[in-house]
């Protein structure tokens, strides 16, 4: 066990390396096929003319490896850590919480295995077929047992707020997978949905933008309330702003769905719901955002020595960004122009790369020297130049989605005088071409910086225990 | 009741306890516990720190 608790609690923090290290290895492997996949869509003959390289099966494993490998494995690590740590106590059930490691990490490698043989549901964010996700639920139900075990058999009084956006993500989390993915299979690896035609597309949207407001949001807010005030060594901002920011965030969240479908063959109504609930949401993501970055007021100029501070700072700036971005594109008129086009995927990648990657990657850089008895990181430099080299990677990336996109909407919309259109598909694409060169760049960037985290990760694990000495900042 | 006027009144019943949460999350009386549990994260750290200091006097 950790030896450098001196504290009387046995904390079970093999679980919480487990997962902390495979962290780092997904986001690796998770950001590499999606530079794959952005090479693709400038080389085209980088499939290898193999079904099991095309962009159609590789893209869904892309998203699946970072939102559900890299990003949930560091939730599982972060909630387990800061759930023992916050309610001082043990784990419940260690075999449990061992058995939602490797459980995991095998729905990991089935989804890796099927996705490129083409076993698809078609859902996005769903695509695994219905063995894996009764699988998925299966683990999940665990995952929550082990963390309400947790939490009820606390020897604190007081449930710290971390716990409670943990909490709401578990189980906002397990009703969303459970509820979309009903269907009727019909072969070992074939279904069918439950749900059909528009009722069908109401569902995966309530699942997929729930899954963005829970796992992506709820759960790395969790992370936020936890290391921010940690890695700036002061309380929260507002401990109160932080309790409204909980109830006004899942209450909600879960209406913002139906943006998705706008103009589609959703009732008007619903659409109309899902717009005006998304411009609402503005509020408490602000809200949470202010929270977190003005815990750092009176001691900003740790931002300068503390690169391990900037990932999180800067993941909260750009989570306030993304937060402003999304209500405006939910917007009937503005997503009139911005769906379909690359915009969207510029949007979900500043909240992807720059929200939860950098908030991830802060939160491992605190915790793996704590795992593994040192006082810091093996090179702090090299946290510096990692965080850079992402930084850099994501402005890349999502100002060439802005350009490609905002292009791209105003070209399939312009009509010439006799109402005929003005350019043809094929013609958009060719413009977006140099935007795509770019994104590519950014993403060979992001890449390179997992590898130097890695690198970094590994000569502190390798490292003799506690020869890793503290540095004073200057 | 109407379907509609049902869902009216879930609507104020969802307002009326946000704004019960709001009041009860600014009142001054929980100040006090608030800021303590806002500590409460680096009261473990404290330890750490008072049992190495305890260790070094005993050297």
């Amino acid at each position: 066990m950790n030896q450098s608790n001196t504290s009387a609690v046995d904390y079970n923090m093999s679980v919480v390396r487990q997962f902390t290290v495979m962290t780092v290895i997904w986001g690796f492997v998770g950001t590499l096929v999606g530079v794959l996949i952005a090479a693709q869509l400038i080389w085209p003959a980088l499939n290898f003319d193999t079904p099991w390289l095309t962009y159609s099966r590789l893209r869904p494993l892309h998203t699946n490896a970072v939102i559900f490998a890299f990003g949930t494995s560091a939730l599982f690590a972060t909630s387990y850590y800061v759930v023992q740590r916050t309610c001082k106590t043990a784990l419940f059930s260690p075999g449990l919480a061992s058995f939602t490691f490797w459980g995991w990490q095998a729905i990991i490698v089935a989804a890796a295995i099927t996705l490129p043989l083409g076993y698809t549901t078609s859902k996005e964010y769903a695509e695994l077929e219905w063995p894996i996700d009764i699988a998925i639920a299966v683990v999940w139900v665990s995952y929550a047992i082990v963390f309400f075990g947790t939490i009820i058999k606390r020897t604190s009084s007081h449930i710290y707020v971390a716990n409670w956006f943990f909490g709401g993500f578990i189980i906002t989390v397990a009703v969303l997978h459970i509820g979309n993915s009903m269907a009727i299979p019909v072969s070992m690896m074939k279904s069918y949905s439950l749900y059909s035609g528009a009722i069908d597309a109401m569902m995966q949207w309530w699942y997929g933008h729930n899954a963005v407001g829970f796992l992506l949001t709820a759960g790395f807010l969790g992370m936020m309330y936890y290391f921010v005030p940690k890695q700036a060594e002061r309380p929260v901002y507002s401990y109160r702003l932080s309790i409204v920011h909980f109830w006004a965030l899942v209450s909600l969240y879960i209406w913002a769905g139906p943006h998705h479908l706008h103009y589609t063959a959703l009732p008007d109504w619903a659409q109309s719901l899902g717009m005006v609930m998304s411009v609402v949401l503005f509020l408490p993501s602000w809200g949470g955002m202010i929270n977190g970055i003005m815990t750092l007021s009176g001691a900003w100029h740790k931002l300068r020595s503390d690169p391990i501070l900037r990932f999180l700072i800067v993941s909260l700036s750009f989570y306030g960004m993304s937060t402003f971005e999304g209500p405006m594109m939910a917007i009937k008129s503005v997503n009139a122009l911005s769906h379909y086009t690359d915009w969207t995927i510029g949007h979900v990648h500043s909240g992807a790369l720059g929200w939860v990657a950098m908030v991830s990657i802060g939160a491992m850089y605190h915790l793996i020297p704590i795992l593994f008895n040192q006082e810091r990181m093996y090179s702090i430099r090299l946290i510096n130049i990692h965080f850079w080299m992402h930084t850099a990677g994501i402005i890349l990336y999502i100002v060439a989605m802005w350009i490609s996109g905002v292009m791209q909407g105003l070209m399939w919309r312009a009509v010439n005088a006799d109402g005929t259109l003005t350019y043809s598909f094929v013609e958009s694409l060719t413009a977006s071409y140099p935007f795509y060169f770019m994104r590519f760049l950014g993403g060979v960037l992001v890449v390179a910086g997992f590898v130097i985290m890695a690198y970094n990760m590994f000569k502190t694990i390798g490292a003799q225990d506690g020869s890793l000495k503290k540095v004073e900042a200057a | 009741m109407d379907y509609g006027t049902l869902r009216g009144l879930i609507a104020l019943l969802i307002l009326t306890l946000f704004i019960i949460i709001v009041v009860w999350a600014y009142s001054r009386k929980r100040n006090n516990s608030f800021d303590k549990a806002a500590n409460s994260i680096f009261e473990e750290d404290r330890k750490e720190e008072t049992n190495k200091q305890e260790t070094n006097n005993n050297v």
